[in-house]
């Protein structure tokens, strides 16, 4: 089977309410909210833990309370408050919840039927328009094994087939009946593009443009073009409001595009901009195209060759979202090397994330950064476990816009924490107790008696020896 | 000369009739690649063979002595079933021999003439301890003329010297064989049913026929039991069916993929079938896989049933990754020997690799790896390798290009 890794093509693989004049100078409404709530529960005390606090510490025999779904205190000794659930952590490893910057899962979702293969609008090379949560099935059993690796939170976005894919969105990996009850509360969306070979192939071979390199670079920026234009006929709309009397009386706001919400989205810095790129000479290409328009690129994903330029992507603040091991599966992977991670790690101010694209990889992406860690450490840049826990926690959540609410271990942040069997950078680790909001989400000593994904509820191939 | 691999020798006198080079690594850990781990154990190599494996060897004069305190030295591992060397990348169809695409039956198809020892996988696999893997046609697509009968496999050895004779004959099975047989699973039966039924009895002149003489010949041999049919399936239903499919054709059967198989365990041990599962597999990825599980390796185990592992991707480019599995499977309840069987030496049994694959015995040539710790674990890594007698260099163009970039990185030029 040829595998078309980062395309999952599988056979078939901002507003600013201008509706309504009075929203037109600030905060865009999302007409798909989040109705996600935190449960609520008792406080928890995690007793005499190693903490990897996800900011480049390790604390030993550390107590951390969880209440109100916030980490509350951390230190030793602490005292537990009336009601408290006391959790005996000695030998134990706590860390943030983890957070994966790249899954596909509910828009790829298991069973990859083709009915449910939702992850990518391979109509036109640039569907700006679409928001990956509207494919979401929340059914899909990977959240599940994804929760049991410890994962908290992930972004789901649109698959790579497109020059510009559509919206992402990041959710809390909790159990819910809609996408809106998983929806990170107050997460910007993601703007996923794609570089390099995936969109040239799927519309070349349609006899379609882009079909080259070239071809893409023009594609994009006809469609920023397009956006700087939108978002300035806005900019006069409100302006004309705001002077008032028969200026704002004549005025007509400009046509809702849903394609070029998002695209302004991105130039104003509301959206962050997720980027499939593999080579280093077209992440180059890329950062100046957004120097060109004005908007950041949060992170390269994918990224193979990031060290290559590993000083360029830290200058201009961009993170690299890479695997530990994946190469070869094309062409513009197959520069690939295990110590892109370290690499990217050690330039100054250098931003690296190890992602999963990949419903196995997010079931444990310690053992990924692990595998990282481990080459770093042989290539002669020195890791630390309570380093390299930071390309799976916090680095991930600053990417993604939500650094300031969780992926580390500090008082006030979200109590999304997971507490491992061991050193959760041995493949031998498991997590014991997985935590959202200070909810217990996983209990490994007390798995539930029945599946949280209804799909595997009652399947009678669960129920033990076949028949 | 030939000493147990698993009796400690205690001070061992050597009598050394060649005169070749000797390396002695001491104070190792020692995974034979069957039973159990030896501590504190040193390996002899002699003449690029394994002459002694014990507690305390006495090294002849000349002998270079490794301190090994702290590292394993295991066997060469297994690389799973797929593509090695036979795909560069995968999604370049100029690089990729991985299938058979030719609207005909061909069981004596033999991808071995494809292998190309030059092909960066081979190398980056070897230099990750991988010392051997089956290399298996793909069956192809219904749309390119793919089929059910995909052809031989082959042992593959990392070592420059390419693939043995055929081992296995790769059949698909489940809803991918149904799809290249009238989009019915039950019609991949049907297909292979009527090919052994030909090779069984050829067709006289004029008679119709699907296959040469050289693939009934081929099925001839798997009728006789030397050459073992090696089924791609998934779900216990289907298990079941080739279990009994098999017994009726009266051909030896191994289970790959075998999502579903601890739910037929008792059958699978009943029927001395072994099964090769990807240790990885725990979601319901298709109607087939519905009750995957990562504790599949250890019901196995537990109920008897022989077990190796290979990586459900064909991708040689993860062959490296099998090993992590198998660390997998003992965090989900594998017992670790028959976890790193499962990765050496039981694939080297089943698909006949040869004495010198897949366990460190006395008398072997050194096809063995000094690792930086335990070999299952993801933040071991390979610092010697021997394959055929001869130590390996570790360099690949992955690590010429580490060092490329690195360099220029710690000059602050990296941009």
């Amino acid at each position: 089977m040829v595998v078309f890794r980062g395309l999952r093509a599988r056979p078939a693989a901002l507003l600013l309410g201008l509706a309504c004049a009075a929203l037109a100078q600030a905060t865009p409404s999302d007409p798909y909210p989040s109705t996600y709530q935190a449960a609520t529960v008792a406080p928890v005390l995690i007793q005499g833990a190693t903490v990897l606090t996800g900011t480049g510490e390790r604390l030993d025999n550390t107590d951390i309370l969880l209440k109100d779904g916030v980490i509350a205190a951390i230190g030793p000794h602490l005292t537990a408050p009336d009601g408290a659930q006391i959790v005996d952590a000695r030998g134990r490893t706590v860390t943030p919840g983890i957070i994966d910057i790249h899954s596909h899962l509910g828009v790829y979702p298991s069973p990859a039927v083709s009915s449910l293969q939702d992850g990518n609008e391979m109509t036109a090379p640039v569907t700006a328009n679409v928001w990956a949560e509207h494919s979401i099935w929340p059914v899909d059993p990977g959240f599940q094994t994804a929760l049991e690796g410890g994962v908290t939170s992930l972004e789901i976005l649109p698959g790579s087939a497109n020059l510009i894919g559509g919206r992402g969105v990041v959710v809390k990996n909790v159990s819910a009946v809609t996408y809106q009850a998983m929806k990170f509360p107050g997460a910007p969306q993601g703007l996923k593009m794609a570089c390099g070979e995936n969109p040239k192939r799927v519309y070349g071979s349609h006899n379609q443009a882009p079909s080259t390199r070239m071809g893409n670079v023009a594609g994009y920026r006809a469609q920023w073009i397009e956006a700087k234009s939108y978002l300035q006929d806005q900019k006069d709309y409100e302006a004309k409001i705001r002077a008032g009397g028969k200026a704002a009386e004549d005025a007509k706001p400009p046509k809702q595009d849903l394609r070029l919400d998002t695209l302004a989205g991105a130039l104003k810095g509301e959206i962050p901009v997720q980027m499939h790129c593999y080579r280093a000479d077209e992440m180059a290409t890329m950062i100046d195209m957004s120097k060109e328009f004005g908007f950041h690129i949060a992170a390269f994903h994918h990224a193979a060759e990031a060290y290559k330029i590993a000083n360029r992507l830290a200058e201009n603040g961009i993170c690299a979202a890479m695997w530990a091991d994946w190469w070869g599966f094309k062409m513009e992977s197959f520069d690939g090397i295990q110590e892109n991670i370290a690499m990217v790690d050690a330039t100054p101010n250098g931003c690296a994330i190890v992602h999963s694209d990949s419903e196995e990889g997010i079931q444990r992406l310690n053992q990924e950064a692990a595998k990282a860690m481990a080459r770093g450490n042989a290539a002669g840049l020195p890791i630390t476990p309570e380093h390299a826990i930071r390309w799976i926690t916090l680095n991930p959540a600053r990417a993604l816009g939500i650094g300031e609410r969780t992926g580390s271990i500090e008082i006030g942040k979200m109590a999304d924490v997971v507490i491992w069997n061991r050193d959760p950078f041995s493949v031998y680790a498991l997590t014991e107790a997985v935590y959202v909001d200070g909810a217990l989400q996983f209990d490994r000593a007390h798995p539930a008696a029945a599946p949280r994904s209804d799909f595997l509820l009652g399947q009678p191939a669960l129920r033990g020896d076949a028949p | 000369m030939k000493l147990s691999a698993l009796t400690p020798v205690a001070a061992l006198l050597l009598s050394l009739t060649a005169q070749g080079a000797a390396t002695l690594y001491q104070h190792a850990h020692v995974a034979t690649g069957r039973g159990a781990v030896l501590n504190d154990a040193s390996v002899l190599i002699v003449d690029g063979r394994v002459r002694a494996i014990g507690a305390s060897l006495e090294a002849p004069a000349g002998t270079t002595i490794v301190n090994a305190t702290g590292r394993w030295i295991t066997p060469a591992l297994f690389g799973g079933i797929g593509s090695m060397g036979v795909v560069e990348v995968s999604a370049e169809g100029t690089t990729n021999d991985s299938s058979l695409s030719l609207g005909e039956v061909r069981p004596e198809f033999d991808p071995a003439l494809a292998f190309n020892p030059d092909s960066e996988p081979v190398e980056v696999a070897r230099v990750e301890g991988v010392g051997f893997a089956l290399l298996a046609p793909e069956p192809g697509s219904h749309t390119h003329g793919g089929n059910v009968i995909a052809g031989l496999a082959d042992v593959v050895t990392l070592d420059g010297r390419g693939p043995h004779a055929p081992t296995a004959l790769v059949v698909e099975m489940g809803h991918q064989g149904g799809a290249l047989a009238g989009d019915n699973r039950a019609g991949a039966f049907l297909l292979l049913g009527d090919a052994l039924e030909e090779a069984r009895h050829p067709p006289k002149p004029g008679e119709p026929r699907r296959l040469t003489e050289a693939g009934r010949s081929t099925l001839r041999e798997v009728l006789a039991g030397r050459t073992p049919v090696l089924f791609q399936v998934d779900r216990a239903a289907d298990i079941r069916a080739v279990l009994s499919f098999a017994a009726q054709q009266r051909v030896k059967a191994i289970i790959a993929g075998g999502a579903e198989a601890w739910r037929v365990a008792a059958d699978l041990a009943k029927a001395q079938v072994p099964v090769v599962i990807d240790p990885f597999d725990d979601l319901p990825a298709d109607f087939d896989r519905i009750a995957s599980t990562l504790e599949n390796a250890a019901r196995l185990e537990h109920a008897g049933v022989t077990v190796a592992f290979s990586l459900r991707t064909s991708a040689p480019h993860e062959a490296r990754k099998l090993r992590q599995g198998a660390g997998n499977a003992v965090a989900h309840g594998m017992s670790w020997e028959r976890a790193f069987a499962a990765i050496t030496s039981v694939p080297a049994h089943l698909f006949a690799a040869g004495d010198d694959l897949g366990s460190l015995d006395v008398g072997h040539k050194a096809n063995l790896v000094v690792w930086s710790g335990d070999p299952l674990e993801v933040t071991s890594l390979v610092q010697n390798e021997w394959l055929d007698g001869t130590p390996r260099s570790l360099d690949t163009r992955q690590t010429a290009l580490r060092a490329r970039y690195l360099e220029r990185l710690t000059r602050g030029q990296a941009r």
